[in-house]
């Protein structure tokens, strides 16, 4: 017992690294060899993690529709989503005719990739991160942009006009939201004095910012989950692919695994966003620690530190599917007044709020 | 024709068109919307209709009085007691007949219950149509047991073919009056739930509010008739202005809105629902000893002249014009729909809105297609 709390993944990770370095004895290619390595054991992971996201929100859907939801395939219906999934694989992969064909193929590729890549600053678990890269915040909000493109792309390269549309609105909105997502993250950044995702959790040892950054905190973290919710895409804010105005949006054309494709990394930026939440308002695997208390503390060191983090993440993700069941969807214009009128103002007044509160310390 | 047809196709520069329909989740069957837009914003719609056309005046020339009720049914599929109603009352004034007090009240109670199962799938369908998935499940929830009703007492659920010139063609189940009872009380209850999760939402408000606005002038230019007129004003409730069947025996409030937008017609159908309710309380222990069919030949022949009979279906006014030469088969029909007259209208209303207020347009007119292509 005493083993597995102490357990951390930076002895496992030591261990695999020596395992190699005694099989390889060139440098250049143990490095690429650990990198494949981590790369798959990555993307196996996210899809699993989209595996059990599918079947969640399935289950969540029925709950909040008095339905069963998925209950044949499988235990409790757990295998329906895999089910989906090879049936999705044996389609044809359809390419229309009057489609930019090399744009066409490469949008679902980007999109993914994209997605992907947000995940490598995130700690999941104590010592258990990709890539503590020192600019962490920049880089989750540089790189989660990048999924426009790919939308855009498959949007322009359809040659068809549902996805046309779906890709402009998909634009504006992700260009617009993305301010607010910023501006939240920054009131986090300010308090911390970096950018480091590793530095933020840790600065949240005697409290989680939610909890010690007092009334500002709570209000960028909503607008956070506001913001992220319509910059992937999620109903109420679904506008890209609203399904009753533009059948398809972007994906009308998409069939077989490019389709998955997309399903794939809309669920992937639905874990990364709720991560980001996680980590920098609600101390990401950081155990619930209230200052001073140090009984209280050393009694919560003893729930692992992944599944406090995966408690978190999943309890935002559970709170933004119910948003997606829940309520109608805006229309094109109210989702840009939204932004710019409301939450861009507050989201500026609450920068200065935090900036002050930081000046002066408040926040301990 | 020719030069009108082909004026379709000019554009303007930047305007765009789009093709919505007749294959499309938001046009609830096939109907095909040809759309000019600029950007987001609608400039033009034409509806084009005949997807679904079947053609049931010219074949009811060839059915008898008996057998052109039943094609009905599969004109406005929601309303198909209402309409075969509105059929045998046609045949009913042309043979003179009085019919069992018995047999009008059991119209006007199933003809109640189908106008709530009506509205109760539009609700649901306006939700999934602004994207709210959830409100679909809840209103299909309580249509369930009202179908249920509906096949123990007429033997179907959808084309139920009850209403024959005289009467009903049969008794009522002898569960029926209980299990009405029970689902009024059940149906009651979960009012308060659909205000909860769709009246009262910010985000269904701003899409409904001041959206697809038609004036009170343009609804009776247009003769829009139905939950869609009285949004905006125009009272043309036949069930209050020209009653028919059990309609003279209760009380009820004919719900007329002022504002001509998207809310009002959901406003309207809302109350309309409640109403329909107290309807059917009152008649539901009241329902009179007696036959419930009156004595009629068996082979029915329309005296020589024209006939026309108007009701209240869950859109609007369903007329039914017949003219006889005396045989035993109708010389032509003319059904006056609902839908068409109200499609009519939509153009005006989509123009200068948006692609998602085109949406919401279309599902508070509460389209059936079927209703409008015969």
């Amino acid at each position: 017992m005493r083993i597995l709390l102490t357990y951390s993944f930076s002895s496992f990770a030591t261990y695999i690294h020596n395992l190699l370095a005694d099989l390889i004895t060139n440098s250049l290619l143990l490095q690429v060899t650990e990198m494949v390595i981590l790369g798959v054991s990555l993307i196996a992971f996210l899809v699993v993690l989209c595996f059990f996201l599918g079947y969640m929100e399935r289950k969540v859907a029925a709950f909040m529709e008095i339905r069963l939801g998925p209950n044949r395939v499988g235990p409790k219906g757990s295998m329906q989503i895999v089910a989906d999934t090879v049936k999705l694989l044996l389609k044809e992969g359809l390419t229309p005719d009057s489609a930019d064909k090399f744009l066409f193929n490469l949008a679902p590729i980007i999109m993914v990739i994209a997605s992907m890549m947000v995940i490598a600053p995130i700690a999941f678990a104590k010592d258990f991160q990709l890539y503590d890269i020192n600019i962490g915040v920049l880089y989750v909000s540089a790189v989660s942009s990048l999924g426009v493109i790919g939308i855009l792309m498959a949007g322009w390269s359809s040659n068809n006009k549902y996805s046309l549309l779906g890709a402009m609105r998909s634009g504006a909105q992700i260009v617009s939201y993305e301010l607010s997502v910023g501006l939240s993250l920054i009131s986090i950044v300010v308090l911390t004095g970096s950018l480091s995702l590793g530095d933020i959790v840790r600065s949240q040892e005697n409290g989680w910012w939610i909890i010690k950054g007092h009334i500002p905190v709570i209000i960028s973290f909503v607008i956070f989950i506001i913001a992220s919710t319509a910059e992937i895409n999620r109903a109420p804010f679904d506008m890209a692919e609203a399904e009753q105005e533009l059948t398809g949006g972007f994906h009308t054309e998409y069939a077989g695994m490019k389709f998955a494709m997309f399903l794939l990394s809309e669920y992937i930026n639905l874990f990364v966003v709720s991560a980001v939440a996680a980590t920098l308002f609600l101390g990401g695997w950081m155990p619930f620690h209230i200052g001073g208390l140090d009984g209280f503390n050393h009694i919560m060191d003893f729930i692992p530190s992944s599944v406090w983090f995966f408690s978190k993440t999943f309890l935002i993700i559970f709170i933004i599917m119910q948003f997606r069941w829940t309520f109608p969807r805006l229309r094109v214009d109210q989702l840009l007044t939204l932004e710019w009128k409301y939450l861009l103002p507050i989201s500026m007044v609450n920068v200065i709020l935090v900036t002050v509160m930081a000046i002066m310390g408040w926040h301990l | 024709m020719r030069g009108l047809i082909e004026d379709d196709y000019v554009t303007e520069e930047g305007e765009f068109v789009i093709n919505i329909g007749p294959q499309h989740p938001s046009t609830h069957g096939v109907l095909h919307l040809k759309v000019w837009l600029d950007g987001e914003t609608v400039k033009k719609v034409q509806p084009h209709l005949g997807y679904i056309h079947r053609s049931i005046e010219k074949m009811s020339e060839s059915l008898s009085y008996r057998n052109f009720i039943f094609a009905t049914s599969r004109m406005d599929y929601l309303s198909a007691h209402i309409n075969n109603e509105a059929c045998a009352l046609t045949v009913e004034k042309g043979l003179q007949l009085e019919v069992p007090d018995r047999a009008k009240y059991i119209r006007t109670i199933l003809a109640e219950l189908t106008r709530l199962q009506s509205h109760l799938l539009w609700w649901g369908c306006t939700g999934l149509d602004l994207g709210a998935v959830t409100p679909f499940f809840y209103a299909f929830r309580e249509r369930e047991f009202i179908m249920e009703i509906m096949e123990e007492t007429c033997g179907a659920r959808l084309t139920q073919n009850f209403m024959v010139p005289g009467g009903v063609m049969y008794d009522i189940h002898p569960n029926f009056q209980k299990r009405t009872k029970e689902v009024m009380v059940q149906i009651k209850s979960k009012f308060q739930e659909y205000d909860n999760i769709m009246t009262g939402n910010v985000i269904f408000e701003n899409r409904t509010k001041g959206v697809g606005f038609l004036s009170k002038e343009n609804a009776i230019s247009y003769g829009v008739t139905g939950p869609t007129a009285r949004a905006s004003g125009v009272s043309c409730d036949i069930r209050k202005l020209y009653p028919y069947s059990a309609y003279d025996k209760v009380q009820f409030d004919e719900i007329l809105g002022t504002g001509g937008d998207c809310y009002a017609r959901y406003m309207i159908r809302m109350h309309e629902m409640r109403q329909s309710v107290s309807i059917i309380e009152q008649l539901i222990d009241n329902i009179p000893e007696g036959d419930f069919q009156a004595k009629t030949k068996n082979v029915i022949k329309l005296p020589k002249g024209e006939f026309y009979q108007r009701v209240e279906t869950a859109r609007g006014e369903l007329g039914v014009f017949i003219v006889s030469d005396g045989a035993a088969s109708p010389y032509r029909i003319k059904y006056r729909s609902p839908g068409f007259s109200n499609l009519s209208a939509m153009p005006l209303m989509a123009k200068g809105g948006k692609i998602g207020d085109l949406v919401a347009i279309m599902s508070t007119i509460d389209l059936v297609i079927p209703d409008i292509d015969r």
